[in-house]
């Protein structure tokens, strides 16, 4: 089969060479402005994490830059004193990695076998049944801190990181349930009918047609999980405390302990740590998004 | 012996009833296609031999054997969908020996079945390639090399060239059909297009509106179509329905067009069932049935012939005949004639009806009379 040149159609290019020109030129311009104003935080926090303490203070936290240092990263990460704990971000990152990490796995697992079951394996009631799951998307989390409390606390984990990845794993099914049911529901069930009388069962058919099918949907569960555990704050804030807490948590500390003076270019290092994975997960794994498995299956 | 019997077969979904009281039976390697309008329930019923779906009541039976509980694997059958169903993420040779992986068949005898079944398809080149990077005509080719490594007591086809472009459904059409006479096995073929249940069929099933209207040889639903659905269904052109009255003649009985002059077109003796005189018909006859007066073709042939004016108002060349659409007394009437001999639009012209091949059928009942 030749390949179709596929050309983009570009609305920018019709009209008159004057037009053109103005419209881009606005198009571009408002563009950019944005670009920049979302920027800008991003962009003064990490100059500020290489400037020292009493250029901050003299000159303002938006300056430029006259001498820089990078011994505020390594302060930041091993030795500043957070809470009454001198060990830096680094105790709460590998707490942060520990909760997310398994998480994301488990709801992302949990969600794929859900939606398969819900879009390919009809039974009587099942749209209530995904209902009810789904219901936990739009349920408030502030509503559900009372009775997380109260299942930690029977359970006997509560402040551990092993209850926090229970919370998200559970908290997250109705998210990944949603993403991944309204994926396959777009999967033929004719290759499901094939399989059937190929002669494979429910495990099969998941492990060998399903699942190679769903790069696309995994790594939107993935992503959407990842970056919403790690920057989650309200549970970690909730139900732990001084050195089991997750990063978001521990650096609150910042503002809260607020007796000696404030060292802002330690907090930004700090504030850059906590941030990063999320960012990083989101650059590389952005480009798998947009990428259509299913071509092929039908017609 | 039977491989395939429906016995009493009902259908329901909620309180509809899609399928309503089927009995079909096909013998060991016949080719039985299932023809109908959309929503006829031939899908359906496909499904259900399949075992993809339950039945209401009645029973299928698969070689002697009852199947209604059965599950689809253990039919032993093959099938191939219209859309193909082929799956994407794995290469030709695992589309292939899927079945059979699952089917614990060691790997010796996989590889030695998609190499003949391969090598009969003429597929060996793909063996390596996703479905994404075929053809059209490829994919069919390979749903249906999945269907043969299985080398099943059924093939069970729904609608497989309906996806594909007028001149290679030609052309597969005929490869399944070679394909049936090589390897032998019954087949059920769900169609919509009658011209492909004509061609591949032994016997054909016609569907309307959930109930089997007739079962019987090409040639035989055809020729005496069981009532006005069948007779309109099957044929392209259509066949034409004038409304008509009985008369008794000297040798037997005749019919006049309503409408028209009064001319009696007197029917062969025999070839219908009990008349009265001053009885509604509907009258059937196939567009090719007509011909050109002046050629006298149907008189060369000994066949009795009547002949009819017909007045033309449209004409439709398509190369190999022309299509006329006209009026025989004051009813709208197609016939198919011969490009030369083809009147122009508006002249009035004389026209033989083979009466041999004529239908009539109850206005009411829409039965065959």
């Amino acid at each position: 089969m030749a390949e179709a040149v596929h050309q983009a159609f570009d609305p920018l290019s019709t009209g008159s060479r004057a037009k053109q020109i103005r419209s881009k030129t606005i198009v571009y311009g408002l563009l950019t402005f944005f670009a920049l104003l979302y920027m800008s935080p991003l962009f003064i926090i990490f100059i500020n994490a290489y400037r020292p303490l009493e250029e901050i203070v003299r000159e303002g936290f938006i300056s430029a830059p006259n001498t820089m240092s990078w011994s505020y990263w390594g302060e930041a990460w091993s030795t500043f004193c957070i809470g009454g704990n001198c060990e830096g971000v680094s105790r709460y990152f590998v707490n942060t990695l520990l909760m997310t990490v398994p998480a994301t796995v488990l709801s992302t697992a949990f969600g794929l076998v859900n939606g398969y079951a819900l879009s390919k394996w009809r039974f009587k009631y099942d749209a209530w049944v995904f209902g009810l799951i789904t219901l936990g998307v739009f349920l408030p989390a502030q509503m559900t801190l009372l009775p997380w409390a109260f299942v930690l606390g029977k359970l006997g984990v509560s402040n551990t990181i092993g209850g926090l990845v229970l919370v998200h794993t559970i908290q997250g099914i109705s998210f990944t349930t949603l993403f991944c049911r309204n994926y396959f529901v777009a999967v033929p069930d004719d290759l499901i009918k094939a399989a059937r009388i190929d002669g494979a069962g429910f495990w099969r058919i998941f492990w060998r047609i399903m699942l190679p099918l769903s790069p696309p949907i995994l790594i939107v569960c993935v992503i959407w999980q990842f970056t919403g555990i790690w920057n989650e704050f309200l549970y970690g804030t909730v139900f732990t405390s001084g050195s089991n807490q997750p990063i978001t948590s521990a650096i609150v500390a910042f503002s809260g302990s607020g007796t000696g003076e404030r060292h802002y270019n330690v907090e930004a290092a700090s504030v850059i740590f906590a941030a990063l994975p999320p960012l990083l997960v989101y650059v590389f794994g952005g480009k798998y998004f947009v990428r259509g498995l299913t071509s092929g299956a039908v017609k | 012996m039977s491989s395939l019997q429906i016995k009493n077969l009902r259908k329901s979904f909620g309180s509809v009833e899609v399928l309503k009281d089927i009995n079909l039976e096909a013998d060991s390697g016949e080719f039985v296609a299932l023809v109908g309008p959309s929503g006829c329930g031939k899908s359906t019923l496909l499904s259900i031999i399949a075992g993809l779906e339950s039945v209401s009541s009645g029973e299928v039976i698969i070689e002697d054997k009852v199947v209604n509980n059965e599950a689809p694997k253990d039919r032993d059958i093959a099938m191939v969908f219209q859309s193909y169903a082929l799956y994407p993420t794995m290469t030709v040779r695992q589309n292939m020996t899927f079945g059979m992986e699952c089917r614990n068949i060691d790997k010796a005898t996989q590889d030695k079945t998609v190499e003949r079944v391969a090598n009969l398809l003429q597929i060996e080149p793909l063996l390596q390639r996703k479905p994404g990077q075929l053809s059209g005509g490829q994919r069919q080719r390979v749903a249906m090399g999945r269907a043969l490594v299985r080398d099943p007591k059924l093939f069970l086809f729904d609608e497989p060239l309906s996806n594909l472009d007028a001149k290679l459904r030609v052309e597969m059409r005929s490869e399944i059909k070679k394909l049936h006479q090589r390897v032998g096995r019954t087949t059920v073929y769900v169609t919509h297009d009658q011209i492909e249940a004509m061609t591949l069929a032994t016997r054909i099933a016609v569907m309307h509106q959930g109930v089997l209207q007739q079962y019987d040889t090409p040639k035989a639903i055809y020729e005496t179509p069981a009532n006005v659905f069948v007779a309109g269904f099957m044929g392209s052109p259509n066949m034409n329905f004038f409304a008509a009255k009985v008369v008794s003649t000297d040798g037997g009985f005749g019919l006049v067009l309503d409408g028209g002059d009064g001319t009696v077109l007197p029917l062969i003796n025999g070839a219908h069932g009990a008349l009265s005189d001053g009885q509604a018909v509907t009258f059937g006859a196939r567009p090719e049935h007509f011909s050109p007066a002046s050629e006298g073709r149907a008189d060369r042939k000994g066949r009795a012939s009547v002949i009819v004016p017909v007045t033309v108002e449209m004409d439709e060349p398509t190369g190999s005949e022309t299509i006329l659409m006209g009026e025989i007394a004051g009813q709208s009437a197609i016939i198919v004639c011969e490009p030369d001999e083809a009147p122009a639009p508006g002249v009035t012209m004389d026209f033989e009806v083979d009466m041999s091949k004529v239908s009539l059928f109850d206005p009411v009942s829409e039965k065959r009379l």
